[in-house]
């Protein structure tokens, strides 16, 4: 089976820890990721909110290109690419008038039947079975698991019968030796694409969802999304200023924690990048 | 219904009815950015479902449009099951396409067309050339300038742009689409 | 030769706004055996069957065809028209221009020509129509009631009151139902026991009711007034006769954490054990899965300190067969698990509880003794929050409809808690008030305006817990959609009413509707809302739809009515529309070989063997013959028959052959 690999245009820029702690955790499991040559940008929030059809053809592409290239899986580890490739699925499904439109544009056919993975069920399907092993040195404190929207929502495409209290990082983290802490906050938004235009907004969102962590005792706050990483991290400036106090729990992709567990450096894992500095020796 | 009203336009283009909704207001009870929102999502249901002229031209022209984030939240609970947030981008298509975009909401539809405007040229996105662009047309020069040197040194931000090779087969899906509104 | 009339029915406009009905009349004048046609505006009214009865006898007709709404609707009507001219009455048969033609279609040419072409089929059929006489069968006085809860209790009541003999069947090992769980009642307040409990004794010393407790229903067979019910009596582990209910056994059972159904498991109880004080019988039963006993084999605690030897841990189900006239089923409903709305926190925070939870702690019964306590830690909430319509009016996560009894029973709990607790604050998030009801409207208002509780007109997105408080985010959508965050310190939600989990399992065992919630079917949602589709089983409560106890009470004297009804007859006439195994003269006899596939095919068990005999008394032919008794003239042996020896009466194969013929030879 060959897994493909659409890594979006933020695992190749400010976020790209993910990517690096990605593909290194997906390299000790011994699982190649293809990536998708000459993939495009997924048009994000700023195609649907302005054009419908640069909506669907943007992503589209993107899945005829993963089909020319025979992948079976597509593996897209960004929580709002993801969105935006299943949605054009679906669309694509529903309006077979749109597919022939973007069809012709492309000057591709598509298929339309390529699985789409997220990075928690790609974890879920190909690395958590091998956890047992795979990890060496177990996480040992409190975390707070955050999915935010778009890895649960719409719960009529994403089907998770707990989409209101997920738990399936925090099951992985459990894995990993760490805490998983029950909080309220775990789907709450935060800001997403306000972050440069929006940025007050952004402040208080991620301000409640950081609080909340923080007053329940974690001491890390575990992410499967650019756009949340982002927000809490790089944003924390703007998240003190409302919060009115100094915070500084950092902010780690799951995959980070993982290839932490799996005894690998903080440098392999990316660390370093973070704004709010990572030091996670500290015991539960 | 009367097929001038925005409602059966948003019917159209969306496929949900919006007589469906009974003002149950869990929406706006569950919106994230409810607080900040001129028309809250139960209010904007209900001024589709009045027919009102005067109403629908309100909406085209409210902040509230732009501020939602899309988190699904409304969505998801809904008694109803009426996706929202797909006829929050429908309004706001409509509202850009005819120039209507409320002034407080500029800033954001700055920010998406400088994003569409470096995937146009790039294929991918390329951040500092999002935040240049953003910056050169908003005319907020000197936001987040402590922010770009330290996401620099820490290799989250590169000064050239990722190109794709096949441009040319990437632009026929720009060509055509509107990009630039009316204002 | 055959002197049919025909009769075309206007049905206000129901018919003549799409088919022409002058044409129709005119056509059927010129079939072949038709003597006269008409067209009436309302053939059913006096003028219409006046003008049915003086043809017969003026043109001296053989047959009558009414074509106008559904035979379910008139055909007793115009039957009875025909019988009192003299007619016999399954000589009349309806054509439904009503229901088939003129709803079903748009004004055209082809409608009235299928109008037409239904009228020629029927008179096809007519023609060979035979003059049939109703069946007599005996009536047993015997009714069952299935259910012991308050509708249940009523009718049994009614019923042994009216003299005739009740068997009521409760599922738990006590009778009360979800009534007997209440605090207090709206919209009077009195106390939910205080009226129910006499009741419950009542039926327990009536010497014309046989209570048979933790038994439930098993197998269902037979036909109105000859029902043959077996009820399967589950082992209570103790002999009846010898407990005296003195309770010593209870005190002395060492499992005594298992959660109270009574309580809704806000209280606890133990393995042999009485629901509640008040139960009828009160007598204990062991509950075999939490037993140690039955578990691993020892303890008999008990049997040991039982002064009276009463404990039977060898005791199995026993089957009961009875013989009844009549069912009536007041099964009850069940309050929806809301755990599906994980937004509210239900089952995760201990503090949001349902309505029913609430009952139970507002109840002087109940496991805080009436004093509204919140589970977490016993503490005495200070604000309160209770979420109307949770699972009501909710298509995607709960069910699209009302559930009726929220409304006032959240009003009522906001006022209980406000009477119990002076300081105390309520709010009620809530869509629509619906308080039709008489007084209801009275006390809503009361609980506003005298008890201070504050409505707030929109749902709750989500509840979740933070330093110890339940925060909810509402919404007040009179207030421009503003939205509402409250700390509380206890959540109720108002949960959905929803049938029974074995609703559908249980009338699929009686053979009757349901509908897509699992609750029961009544006849017909006007006038017969009391009966169910199949005769002799009635229906009472809320198994039939959410309702409240006034309307439950009512309708449970309905179905006692309907019970009382049927007995005052010795015996019942039914339509002669069954099978019939055909006789020819000597040599055959009969047609029938006597294969008896009919028998095997027979969902009624209705067919069994004749011998005929000569003069001698020597068989000569064994053949089949139909009980008409049991016979639902389904005519499934007609299909299975391969000798064609075996005929509906009244839709026999000649009549089904001709009416399809006169289709066919347009």
């Amino acid at each position: 089976m060959k897994i493909g690999f659409y890594p979006g245009c933020s695992l190749t820029g400010s976020s790209r820890e993910y990517n690096e702690s990605l593909l290194a955790v997906a390299k000790v499991a011994g699982i190649e990721l293809c990536e998708i040559s000459d993939w495009n940008c997924c048009g994000s929030t700023a195609a649907h909110n302005l054009n419908r059809e640069l909506s669907v053809s943007l992503p589209a592409r993107n899945l005829a290109l993963a089909e020319l290239e025979e992948m079976d899986e597509l593996v897209v580890p960004c929580a709002a690419c993801y969105n935006r490739l299943v949605m054009t699925q679906h669309e694509l499904a529903e309006k077979p008038e749109i597919k022939a439109l973007i069809e012709g544009k492309l000057k591709m056919t598509l298929r339309n039947d390529i699985r789409i993975l997220n990075v928690l069920q790609f974890l879920e399907k190909h690395i958590v079975p091998r956890l047992d092993e795979l990890v060496k040195s177990p996480l040992t404190y409190d975390v707070a698991c955050y999915y935010g929207c778009l890895l649960v929502r719409p719960n009529q495409v994403m089907k998770d019968e707990r989409f209101e209290d997920p738990m399936t990082m925090d099951l992985i983290m459990q894995k990993l030796g760490a805490n998983a802490i029950d909080w309220p906050f775990k789907t709450e938004c935060c800001g997403a694409g306000f972050s440069v235009s929006k940025t007050e907004i952004v402040g208080e969102l991620s301000g409640k969802i950081v609080r909340s962590a923080v007053d329940r005792g974690a001491k890390a706050i575990v992410v499967a999304c650019p756009m949340c990483h982002f927000n809490l991290d790089m944003r924390r400036p703007v998240i003190e200023s409302y919060l009115q106090r100094k915070i500084d729990i950092p902010v780690i992709y799951i995959t980070q924690a993982i290839a932490l567990a799996m005894g690998l450096s903080a440098q392999q894992a990316g660390t370093q990048r973070h704004f709010v500095p990572v030091n996670l020796t500290v015991n539960r | 219904m009367n097929k001038e009203d925005l409602s059966f336009k948003v019917r159209q283009s969306t496929e949900i009815n919006v007589n469906e909704c009974y003002q149950c207001g869990k929406c706006t009870a569950g919106c994230p950015v409810a607080e900040h929102m001129d028309l809250r999502p139960s209010i904007i249901m209900r001024m589709l479902q009045s027919g009102d002229a005067v109403a629908e031209e309100e909406i085209l022209r409210s902040l509230s449009i732009w501020l939602c984030v899309t988190c699904e939240t409304c969505y998801s609970r809904c008694p109803m099951e009426l996706d929202i947030p797909k006829i929050m981008d429908y309004l706001r298509v409509r509202s850009y396409n005819e120039g209507k975009v409320h002034r407080d909401a500029r800033d954001i539809v700055t920010f998406h067309k400088s994003f569409l405007n470096t995937v146009e040229s790039n294929g991918r996105l390329h951040e500092m050339g999002l935040i240049l662009d953003y910056k050169m047309h908003s005319g907020n020069l000197f936001q987040d300038v402590m922010l770009a040197p330290e996401m620099f040194s820490k290799g989250k931000l590169s000064v050239f742009p990722e190109r794709i090779k096949d441009l040319k087969g990437l632009s026929r899906l720009f060509k055509g689409q509107t990009k630039n509104n009316k204002s | 030769m055959s002197k049919i009339g025909v009769f075309i029915c206007h049905c206000g406009e129901n018919i003549s706004a799409t088919v022409d009905v002058v044409r129709v009349a005119e056509a059927a004048g010129k079939l072949e055996g038709v003597e006269f046609s008409t067209d009436y505006k309302y053939m059913c009214s006096d003028p219409g069957q006046t003008l049915i009865k003086q043809m017969i006898k003026e043109k001296g007709l053989t047959g009558v065809i009414v074509a106008a709404c559904s035979p379910r609707m008139h055909e007793p009507t115009f039957r009875k028209a025909c019988s009192s001219a003299g007619l016999n009455p399954y000589m009349c048969e309806m054509s439904n221009l009503r229901e088939h033609c003129s709803w079903v279609h748009d004004k055209s040419e082809a409608t009235t020509q299928k109008a037409i072409d239904l009228v020629r089929t029927l008179v096809g059929k007519v023609k060979y129509n035979k003059p049939l006489y109703s069946i007599k069968v005996p009536v047993t006085k015997t009714a069952l009631v299935i259910g012991g809860g308050i509708a249940g209790i009523q009718s049994s009541l009614d019923i042994a009151n009216a003299g005739h003999q009740v068997v009521l069947v409760e599922k738990d090992p006590s009778i009360g139902g979800h009534m007997s769980q209440l605090s207090e009642t709206f919209p009077t307040l009195d106390c939910s026991q205080c009226i129910l409990t006499p009741r419950m004794v009542e039926v327990a010393q009536h010497p014309n009711i046989k209570l048979l407790t933790y038994a439930e229903l098993e197998k269902l067979e037979g036909f109105i007034g000859n029902f043959k019910a077996t009820i399967r009596k589950k082992a209570k582990s103790i002999d009846e006769d010898l407990c005296t209910g003195c309770g010593t056994c209870i005190t002395k059972c060492p499992t005594k954490k298992i959660p109270s159904e009574f309580n809704t498991g806000l209280g606890k109880r133990t393995a042999i054990y009485v629901p509640f004080p008040q139960a009828v019988p009160n007598k204990p039963v062991i509950d075999k899965e939490n037993c140690l006993y039955y578990k691993n084999g020892k303890c008999k605690i008990c049997e040991k300190v039982c002064p009276t030897g009463a404990i039977r841990f060898d005791q199995e189900d026993e089957l009961v067969e009875l013989e009844v006239g009549a069912v009536v089923v007041a099964t009850g409903f069940d309050v929806m698990e809301p755990s599906k709305f994980s937004e509210y926190g239900y089952g995760k925070y201990k503090d949001v509880i349902t309505g029913l939870q609430f009952e139970r702690l507002a109840s002087a019964s109940g496991p805080t003794l009436g004093e509204i306590r919140r589970p977490s830690d016993g503490k005495i909430p200070e604000k309160i929050v209770f979420v109307a319509c949770a699972g009501s009016r909710d298509p995607s996560k709960g069910k699209p409809y009302c559930s009726k009894i929220c409304c006032m029973y959240t009003a009522k709990h906001a006022m209980l808690y406000q009477h119990k607790v002076h300081h105390g604050e309520s709010t009620i998030f809530y869509m629509d008030i619906r308080s039709a009801g008489k007084n209801y409207e009275e006390f809503v208002r009361r609980a506003i305006v005298e008890d201070d509780v504050k409505y707030i007109r929109g749902r709750v997105s989500k509840v979740y817990e933070e330093n110890g408080k339940l925060i909810v985010k509402g919404v007040d959508t009179l207030l421009n959609a503003k939205p509402v965050e409250i700390q509380a310190d206890m959540v109720v939600l108002a949960t959905a009413a929803v049938a029974n989990s074995g609703a559908e399992e249980l009338a699929q065992k009686m053979h009757i509707s349901y509908d897509a919630y699992n609750f029961f079917s009544e006849a017909h949602p006007k006038l017969k809302p009391v009966e169910t589709n199949t005769a002799g089983i009635f229906l009472a409560g809320a198994c039939q739809a959410p309702k409240d106890i006034p309307e439950t009470v009512s309708q449970a004297s309905g179905a006692a009515a309907k019970v009382a009804i049927l007995f005052s007859q010795d015996e019942l006439s039914r339509e002669p529309v069954v099978a019939v195994v055909n006789r020819s003269a000597p040599p055959l006899y009969s047609t029938c070989v006597g294969c008896f596939m009919c028998a095997t095919a027979c969902p009624y068990q209705a067919i069994g063997e004749e011998l005929i005999t000569n003069r001698k008394g020597e068989v000569i032919k064994r053949v089949a013959k139909v009980n008409p008794g049991l016979c639902q003239g389904c005519g499934t042996c007609v299909a299975f028959c391969r000798s064609k020896s075996i005929d509906i009466d009244g839709y026999s194969n000649e009549q089904m052959y001709s009416e399809v013929m006169a289709l066919l030879n347009d």
